[in-house]
């Protein structure tokens, strides 16, 4: 037995929406993409959905009291609020360049800067 | 006091900004950035979210990378500019000659140029805009400040928090807030469908189980001290309250996120024709307006969902200055007016020549499904499986189509219909 449903990519602003064709579990078919990461987030998005985690923590000494910050990779959905709870306890020392790494080894993944911090 | 003399002066340093100081430094103009804050970078520093350069570096970055790959370029390029310097007035002397009377720390700065480009973005929209009564305690917040407390110091705005308007950076501020810890108790939006882009409301509110309540307004808000409550209220079709369905949310916190408008305080006071659809002003394709020389880029122009699309019009308004000194103005004669047809409620640019390739950014009245976007005058036609307010339209339109045009035709016509 084969389903249709309907998912809005989240990949980029393009927001396609995805009508997918489910069977066995297994999606078998995939439209409305602009590009193939569509059918990627489609195949991800029913079996194990991953999302970048995004925040900001605290810098000290640096020319603004904070850096923003990203999972390196997508982590799996049910993996955010351990990140979320990881980043609290972060205290970094200025200078911070973007692409550091903030916190390391962290659901299959690293966290890294993505705003640069200048030391004051 | 001094006068410095500029063959460009970029009044507001932010993606548009810092993207027009680049390419004129490029094309071999003498430029400066102006810019009001402490730090360049404007809006984007604050955006530690996803989904920036995906078409201008073919990457997708957060907002905060974005910037900093402009301003790195800018440094490299050593491009003069002077920051918590403030435009007070600009004097229109001669076609080439403009004076910027610019307060800064160290005194008032007259800088002589031919010509400037106006990059200082939109602002917010605020409660008095919508309607909306009631007390004004602390806790109110518009979507931007309530980000730039959160991302760029660190500091929570509130625990409890309503969102009006389903803008994308309210939808985005929905999702930090819930990441932070608050309770998000409900975003509330007046039209029936959402303001942000779908994308948005699937990973920021579908994520975290926010209630999104379409065809909804806050009709009140209450509190002594602090925000302690909102009352809201189901609309009409005519987005009148509709009487016997109000009901309270208490939360401590109200996020605007309910619109920007084009900022161009300055540029009012010189004379500039403002289109009422854009809050922008009336261009033509090399972003000039109406007063020679004079141009306008970013959300300043025209409120873009991508930085993508800023940077861009701050490169073509660069391109449009070169042009302006070189030839002692904008060289078209015959300009071609872009009239709004079905479904379009706005247009950019306003004017085209037909001399060289176009780009056009437009978005629709109404959402809309199995479309052709169409400009029957030049046979143009560009199919699309759905158009939203939400998603500006953006297409390219060569020189070669407009060899249909009979040199008479004075104006084309955008419009959006039905497959």
């Amino acid at each position: 037995m084969s389903k249709e449903l309907e998912l809005t990519c989240i990949i980029c602003p393009a927001s396609c929406t995805l009508k997918v064709t489910v069977e066995d579990n297994k999606v078998i078919k995939v439209e409305g993409n602009l590009c193939p990461r569509g059918v990627e987030f489609a195949k991800n998005e029913l079996s194990n959905p991953v999302r970048y985690v995004m925040s900001v923590v605290k810098v000290r000494g640096g020319d603004l009291p904070t850096v923003s910050v990203v999972t390196r990779n997508p982590v799996p959905k049910n993996c955010i609020w351990q990140v979320m709870e990881a980043l609290a306890k972060v205290e970094v020392e200025a200078p911070v360049e973007i692409g550091d790494v903030i916190v390391k080894d962290i659901c299959g993944t690293d966290i890294i800067a993505t705003r640069r911090a200048k030391k004051i | 006091m001094k006068t410095l003399e500029y063959d460009t002066v970029v009044i507001g340093g932010g993606p548009a900004g810092i993207a027009a100081a680049i390419k004129a430094t490029e094309l071999g103009l003498k430029t400066i950035l102006i810019e009001n804050r402490d730090l360049l970078g404007g809006i984007p520093l604050q955006c530690v979210h996803t989904g920036f350069g995906l078409h201008y570096f073919k990457e997708d970055l957060t907002g905060t990378q974005f910037v900093t790959r402009l301003l790195d370029k800018l440094e490299k390029l050593r491009v003069e500019y002077l920051l918590k310097a403030h435009v007070h007035s600009i004097e229109y002397l001669d076609y080439d000659k403009k004076l910027v009377n610019v307060v800064t720390p160290q005194g008032v700065v007259r800088i002589l140029t031919k010509t400037i480009i106006y990059t200082t973005g939109a602002r917010e929209r605020h409660l008095y805009e919508i309607g909306v009564v009631g007390d004004r305690p602390d806790g109110i917040y518009t979507a931007g400040e309530a980000q730039t407390l959160m991302d760029i110091y660190g500091i929570m705005p509130g625990r409890e928090v309503v969102i009006i308007g389903s803008g994308d950076v309210g939808l985005i501020m929905a999702r930090r807030f819930a990441l932070e810890g608050a309770k998000v108790k409900a975003v509330i939006e007046i039209l029936p469908y959402p303001g942000g882009l779908m994308r948005n409301v699937m990973q920021c509110l579908r994520d975290y189980n926010i209630p999104l309540l379409l065809g909804h307004t806050v009709v009140k808000v209450v509190g002594k001290k602090r925000v302690e409550k909102v009352i809201v209220a189901k609309v009409d079709e005519n987005f009148k309250p509709i009487e016997g369905t109000e009901f309270e949310i208490p939360c401590d916190t109200v996020v605007l996120s309910v619109g920007l408008r084009p900022y161009l305080k300055v540029l009012e006071k010189l004379g500039i024709h403002i289109d009422p659809a854009t809050g922008g002003p009336v261009v033509n394709e090399y972003l000039e307006t109406n007063i020679p020389g004079v141009f306008v880029a970013g959300n300043a122009l025209v409120v873009n969902d991508l930085v993508d699309y800023a940077v861009e019009q701050g490169e073509l308004a660069a391109e449009g200055a070169k042009v302006f000194i070189e030839n002692k103005g904008i060289p078209t004669k015959n300009w071609k007016l872009v009239e709004k047809g079905r479904n379009i409620r706005l247009v950019v640019p306003h004017a085209v020549s037909g001399e060289r390739d176009v780009i056009i950014y437009a978005r629709v009245a109404n959402p809309e499904r199995n479309v052709y976007v169409q400009i029957p005058e030049l046979g143009f036609r560009l199919f699309s499986y759905g158009v939203r307010p939400a998603e500006m339209i953006w297409f390219k339109l060569r020189k070669d189509m407009f060899s249909k045009l009979g040199a008479d035709v004075n104006k084309i016509t955008l419009e959006v219909k039905p497959r």
